[in-house]
């Protein structure tokens, strides 16, 4: 049923005002089934706002409005779609690790308890499915019932991964996810990515380029609110077409 | 003469220090002639048995019962409507005209001097709505006036719950309700309670509130249904101390002693409940 390559969510023309600021002007991006899309570009580019637009968190902000349209299997989130639906089916990790005040095991079954799965064997089989995807099963599978708050940085967004992965979404999204990590944890967060690959569509912002570079399979480069290009990885980093691209990934601003 | 900084660091942690000595000089002067005064007269009899011979004898019972009464019948009104209305002020409403007349409305109810929410009582709930002189009147009244303090504790409670819990919930397509049932709630609840019991504590002391709702001058005898008036300990004690004579001043340093050491044990409560929950919280 799923195509690799074909297109999963289309952006349109798509505008998005914080009160009198202009963060986002007129991007037009897509995301293909099952690929790592990077997006890179320096702070207040609006690759953020771009990635909460994506499962309706903007909404939360009541200074935000948005123009243009996002479609996810061609059905549009904004119009035909309710936020909760949406965010279910496009989850967000965030930068910094949020385990929420519970133990390991509530942590993961939060999500899925809240979307009417009570039986305790199916709880428990989701969260090791979810843990194990998150490579962070072997690290916590004798104490699920500890605190969620005493696991370390990377632990905590291994589990925020696992977290949302037991929400079964479709589309993943990272919203500089490692910045807060040590190398050691960022390449198990990397390698969790790789191993997703297979079964979700992912798309990391990231302000480090060579992330970028060593998981996108596509970057997209953002500036000042504008999408400046986004193409293969290979094409990106080694002939961008915009000299501003260039001028980023060679380190000369930014 | 010039001091040296370090001589005017000591003066001035010595009139720091005296300051909130003097804090607690009060206290423990009110502590200890109550104690000294009232002791005497608690005893089984007298926290069990109905009053007799016009209050001069007997026990304080119906007084103690009819405060507690009171206090639950405050927590059952005023706890669920202060709550949700501060879950309405934190998590739902905009920050509009309306918003900002609720609030200005909450600021000034909490200024409404206890005796005028006695009469507003008598007006509404014992004339208007035929409550007559009862417990449902009076609880109510006294809802209304600890409303305030358990909306602005709540509120307090639900902003103190950090806003990225409640995206990293919304995240995961959960609904807005579930997220605050399940997680904003929770985590507010310690602050919730205490603020609704120092509240409710503070109610139960009140004289002026339940003067003209409920307070029954004598009635040897204990409710039947929350259409009953009661006696109330705040009322009991103005009634044995102004209004009846030859009462033996034991009797009266007794009945405040039980009406503060119900209030400090209402406080405390609030203390140990926070702590239990605190002490099961995680961040």
């Amino acid at each position: 049923m799923v195509n690799p390559g074909t297109e999963k969510i289309v952006a349109e023309d798509l505008n998005i005002y914080y009160g009198p600021l202009h963060v986002l002007k007129n991007v037009t991006l897509s995301v293909r089934n099952h690929e790592i899309l990077g997006i890179i570009g320096p702070a207040n580019s609006g690759k953020t706002s771009f990635l909460k637009a994506l499962n309706r968190l903007n909404d939360l902000n009541p200074n935000c409005r948005m123009s243009g349209s996002i479609r996810i299997d061609g059905k549009d989130i904004n119009r035909e779609m309710d936020a909760e639906d949406i965010r279910k089916r496009v989850a967000m990790v965030f930068a910094l690790p949020l385990p929420l005040p519970m133990s390991i095991f509530d942590n993961i079954a939060y999500g899925p308890r809240r979307h009417g799965i009570k039986n305790r064997k199916e709880l428990e089989r989701i969260a090791e499915k979810s843990l194990r995807s998150a490579f962070l099963w072997d690290e916590v599978k004798d104490r699920l019932t500890g605190s969620a708050m005493k696991l370390s940085g990377g632990q905590q967004q291994r589990l925020c991964i696992a977290r949302t992965l037991a929400v079964d979404p479709e589309v993943i999204l990272y919203d500089e996810p490692c910045s807060g990590l040590d190398p050691i944890s960022t390449a198990k967060v990397e390698e969790a990515m790789f191993e997703l690959k297979a079964r979700y569509t992912q798309i990391l912002v990231t302000n480090n380029v060579k992330q970028a570079a060593r998981v996108g399979e596509r970057v997209a480069f953002f500036l000042m609110g504008e999408l400046v290009e986004a193409d293969d990885a290979k094409k990106i980093f080694t002939a961008p077409n915009d000299k501003r691209t260039e001028d980023y990934i060679t380190g000369r601003f930014g | 003469m010039k001091l040296s900084p370090k001589w005017k660091q000591r003066i001035a942690f010595s009139v720091l220090g005296l300051a909130s000595v003097v804090v607690i000089v009060p206290v423990i002067v009110i502590f200890s002639i109550l104690i000294e005064k009232g002791l005497p007269a608690i005893n089984w009899e007298f926290l069990t048995a109905m009053p007799r011979m016009g209050m001069r004898a007997g026990g304080i019972f119906p007084a103690i019962a009819g405060t507690m009464y009171l206090v639950l019948g405050t927590i059952v009104v005023a706890l669920p409507l202060g709550v949700l209305a501060a879950v309405y002020l934190v998590e739902y409403a905009r920050q509009n005209w309306m918003t900002r007349m609720i609030e200005v409305a909450i600021v000034n109810l909490a200024g409404v001097p206890s005796v005028v929410y006695g009469l507003f009582g008598l007006g509404l709930f014992v004339i208007f709505l035929k409550f007559g002189s009862s417990i449902l009147a009076g609880s109510l009244t006294l809802s209304i006036m600890v409303l305030p303090v358990i909306i602005t504790a709540s509120k307090e409670a639900l902003s103190s719950v950090p806003q990225s819990f409640r995206e990293a919930s919304l995240a995961l397509g959960v609904s807005k309700w579930q997220t605050i049932r399940c997680i904003v709630l929770p985590n507010a609840l310690p602050g919730i309670l205490t603020g609704t019991i120092l509240g409710v504590s503070r109610a139960a002391g009140e004289t002026a509130p339940i003067l003209f709702t409920v307070a029954a001058f004598y009635l040897p005898r204990l409710p039947k249904s929350v259409f009953d008036q009661c006696m109330a300990l705040p009322y009991h004690l103005y009634v044995l101390s102004t209004q009846v004579p030859n009462v033996n001043p034991k009797i009266q340093y007794g009945t405040a002693l039980v009406l503060v050491a119900l209030v400090f044990i209402l406080n405390f409560l609030a203390i140990v409940v926070r702590a239990h929950i605190r002490g099961k919280k995680q961040w």
